[in-house]
């Protein structure tokens, strides 16, 4: 996807086509932190502050691309932070309570995922219901199924499961990654294959830019839609259990507004609310500038966390306002 | 001449929609290799047809044959995998992707399914190249203008093996350019044997390119001619459904009028109306006639001020006006009975009372109530001079008739005094004896000095109140007739069918 930009970008030179100039905002901007963070701290400017910001994120990430492929059709997905602590509170319930194996507790929550999403997808098709209101029921939904499982944190102690998410992959030159960072590139890179590479991806697109042409072309706008909200659900459990991985407990607490992190995310990413264009990586961008915001603030230190809320608020409010420049300009 | 085969053949065609008979009877025969003109008014069943042959109606009665073979279509798709193709006036493309792709969506070509997106790109290249068209296939389909996105729907529909290709009122949004590059690309299709069913108001259009047609008056065929072998004049009479000579001389006295009330210098706007010059006096009746989309309705709107201008300027007794909002217009006492009363008139579920104040009351602003005593009086007058019936002010509007509703509609007007007062098509609907109320109160209006800008589709009508007739044609203003005793609705007619009387 990034070399493929990255080709474009080269044959044409001079003019970079406007679909992309979002992304390279998001970049820019993402290194322009990096740069200014290397410059007021000592130790910023490393490889490992990146990995990190991918270490803790990879969750988020995950489940960001569940959200794009949502959001490029023009829908919106509300339930994906409920279904992310559904799926820790399942796992952790299972391995802990009846001592099922990973093996067979993470197959079960991502199929659980998947067809929550798929309920949902079907309800936003069949019954032409807003896709904002059939999300928030599934939100209250999963968040109160949580706690039918348990009201208290529930910590996970399997084996394998701690040893898995205590490995450390080391890079080159004293770098390391884990596990969930690698599971998080392969759904990033699968993703993209998938929007650029196929007829399902290419009819995601489409049905943004406008279902009713989509639908007199005859392409499959039904069935796409159910598609993006199971996406976004298998997407939201899996995100679940690499926050199991990275907390080693379900709560039916855990990823309180992790819906609006990702909607924020891929909106920063450059991806239009109204569905039709973006791409992944400008997700990926998303969330790694949303993840250095954090590191910058602990290397301050002296500032409170919800510094980090304040400047995703500032952040949000010059993309939207980018967003729309952009697309006043393009209708011209 | 020998006739060859027809690709297409759809005999008897019937199809009934709750209270109307939308078509009754209808026969319609495709030539490869021939542009086929689809003629008829608004509602006269055009679309009806095309929705009947691309399946997204079932057809009541009737049989189409393709090639030959009797075929019913459960959708557009269906029709289009069986060649035949529709292109809409909107274009029905996604402007956010690549021109290649709004070609191919669907049917990309994969290698080892993955989408192959040099192939798409070149075969996209070489298609559009086929309607000679050199353009870069990868930008995206927003970056081009309306035309050559409509030609990238035609390319989209050409790919599958067309035989038949419906073009609906594909040059109503082009400039002239853009439509002699459309009608370059329909001769070289029309060449390779395709047989174009073409929808248009612009006779000329119709003139330059099509071979035959088929005209079509309140869902019943007329007839189906060759296109050169049809007058002008007898199209229009055809479509209208007016003998010439059964039409008798009504119109009234040509008046002279020296107080100009509005006047519109080369007022215009791109892609509505093409600038136009229009003065209404003091006392005057002026009629617009034209065919449906000729622009008689942009005009009003534009006088109005509920389209933005986008060249020349108005006065209004004499002082320049920025008639830039419906606002404006209402308080230089300008009204505007719409053509649609139901979408943007009248209030359905109001009272009549309620519906003829509103135009009152949004002039004063909500803080200041028009006194309840003032409401009734008004009312009371309205209804008993209108003779709105039945003459109960409490009424709900929805239950009244149609020539009543129009007749709501006026009132709600009338009581701002406006000195110009534009109708469009106010009888149009309505019984006969309404009609004649409403013909009648023009005159005293205008009598009383008000000014009137008459629109309407009946040239009789048009006629017999106007004192000077503005005649549209392809959304340009023509002619400025006099209402004198050469001016019939032959002379009407003629006008509109050649555009301009020497």
């Amino acid at each position: 996807m990034t070399t493929a930009i990255l080709d474009r970008l080269g044959a044409r030179g001079r003019s970079v086509p406007a679909k992309y100039v979002p992304v390279l905002v998001t970049a820019g901007l993402f290194v322009a932190m990096f740069v200014a963070g290397g410059i007021r701290y000592e130790g910023f400017a490393t490889g490992q502050v990146i990995l990190n910001v991918f270490i803790d994120n990879a969750f988020l990430l995950v489940v960001a691309v569940g959200m794009t492929f949502v959001i490029l059709t023009g829908g919106i997905d509300l339930s994906v932070g409920s279904v992310v602590a559904l799926s820790t509170m399942i796992s952790a319930s299972l391995m802990a309570g009846p001592g099922w194996p990973p093996y067979l507790v993470v197959p079960l929550v991502l199929l659980i995922g998947s067809a929550l999403g798929l309920v949902m997808g079907y309800i936003v098709h069949a019954f032409d219901i807003q896709p904002f209101i059939v999300t928030l029921a599934g939100m209250f939904l999963a968040r109160g199924l949580c706690y039918t499982i348990g009201t208290d944190s529930i910590p996970i102690e399997d084996p394998t499961f701690t040893a898995f998410a205590q490995t450390r992959i080391d890079l080159f030159a004293d770098l390391w990654i884990s596990p969930s960072v690698v599971i998080a590139v392969v759904v990033v890179l699968v993703a993209a294959y998938v929007l650029h590479y196929t007829r399902l991806g290419r009819t995601v697109y489409a049905t943004g830019g406008s279902e009713q042409s989509a639908l007199l072309m005859g392409l499959p706008v039904g069935r796409t839609k159910v598609a993006v909200y199971t996406i976004s659900g298998f997407c939201s459990a899996l995100g679940g259990v690499l926050l199991s991985f990275y907390m080693l407990s379900g709560y039916g607490l855990h990823a309180v507004g992790m819906e609006l992190d990702a909607i924020a995310a891929v909106v920063i990413g450059g991806t239009l609310l109204t569905g039709g264009s973006g791409f992944l990586l400008g997700t990926v961008l998303g969330v790694l500038v949303l993840g250095l915001i954090q590191t910058v603030l602990s290397f301050e230190g002296t500032l409170s966390s919800w510094w980090t809320k304040i400047f995703i608020g500032l952040l949000l409010f010059v993309f939207i306002l980018l967003q729309r420049l952009f697309s006043a300009r393009r209708r011209t | 001449m020998d006739v060859p085969a027809p690709v297409l053949r759809m005999s008897g065609i019937g199809k009934q929609f709750p209270g109307v008979r939308a078509l009754d009877g209808v026969d319609l025969r495709l030539l490869p290799g021939e542009v086929h003109a689809l003629m008829g008014e608004n509602g006269a069943g055009k679309s009806t047809l095309i929705k009947v042959l691309t399946g997204v109606h079932p057809a009541d009665s009737g049989t189409i044959e393709l090639a030959g073979r009797t075929v019913s279509f459960a959708g557009p798709l269906e029709a289009q995998q069986a060649g035949i193709s529709t292109v809409y006036q909107e274009v029905n493309l996604c402007a956010n992707l690549s021109v290649a792709e709004n070609i191919f969506i669907g049917r990309e070509p994969r290698r080892r399914g993955r989408i192959d997106w040099k192939r798409m790109r070149a075969r996209a290249a070489e298609l559009l190249r086929r309607l000679e068209l050199d353009i870069d296939v990868s930008a995206p389909l927003s970056s081009y203008s309306l035309a050559l996105q409509q030609m990238v729907a035609i390319a989209r529909a050409i790919d599958v093996e067309a035989r038949v290709l419906i073009l609906d009122e594909p040059t109503s949004s082009l400039d002239a350019g853009e439509v002699r590059q459309l009608f370059h690309v329909m001769r070289r299709l029309k060449e390779e044997g395709i047989a174009i069913l073409f929808v248009s108001h612009f006779l000329d259009q119709i003139y330059e390119i099509s071979d035959r047609m088929t005209i079509l008056r309140n869902g019943r065929l007329v007839g189906e001619y060759l296109t050169r072998e049809l007058s002008q004049v007898a199209l229009v009479s055809k479509m209208i459904g007016q003998e010439l000579a059964e039409l008798e001389r009504l119109h009234g006295e040509a008046r002279t009028f020296d107080r100009p009330l509005v006047e519109a210098r080369e007022l215009g706007r791109t892609g509505a109306v093409e600038p136009f010059s229009l003065t209404i006096h003091e006392g005057e009746v002026v009629g617009l006639a034209g065919l449906l989309g000729s622009g008689r309705t942009e005009i009003a709107r534009l006088l109005f001020g509920a389209d933005h201008a986008t060249g020349g300027e108005v006065a209004v007794g004499g002082a320049p006006a920025a008639l830039r909002t419906p606002r404006a217009a209402m308080a230089h006492r300008i009204a505007f009975c719409s053509e649609n009363r139901k979408r943007d008139g009248l209030i359905p579920d109001l009272t009549v009372r309620e519906n003829i104040v509103l135009a009152l009351q949004a002039t004063r602003g909500w803080t200041r109530p028009v006194p309840r005593d003032q409401q009734d009086e008004l009312v009371g007058r309205y209804i008993k001079a209108l003779k709105i019936s039945p003459p109960n002010p409490d009424h709900l509007v929805r239950n009244l008739s149609g020539g009543n509703q129009q007749k709501v509609l006026l009132a709600r007007w009338l009581i701002l005094e406006p000195r110009l007062l534009i109708l469009d098509e106010p009888t149009r609907g309505i019984d006969v004896g309404a009609k004649a109320e409403i013909q009648r109160l023009v005159t005293e209006l205008s009598d009383g000095g008000m000014a009137v800008l008459f629109i309407s589709a009946e040239l009789e009508e048009v006629l017999r109140l106007s004192h000077r007739v503005g005649v549209l044609r392809d959304r340009r203003l023509v002619a400025d007739l006099p209402n004198d005793d050469t001016l019939t609705t032959d002379t009407l007619m003629e006008t509109i069918a050649s555009g301009g009387r020497a």
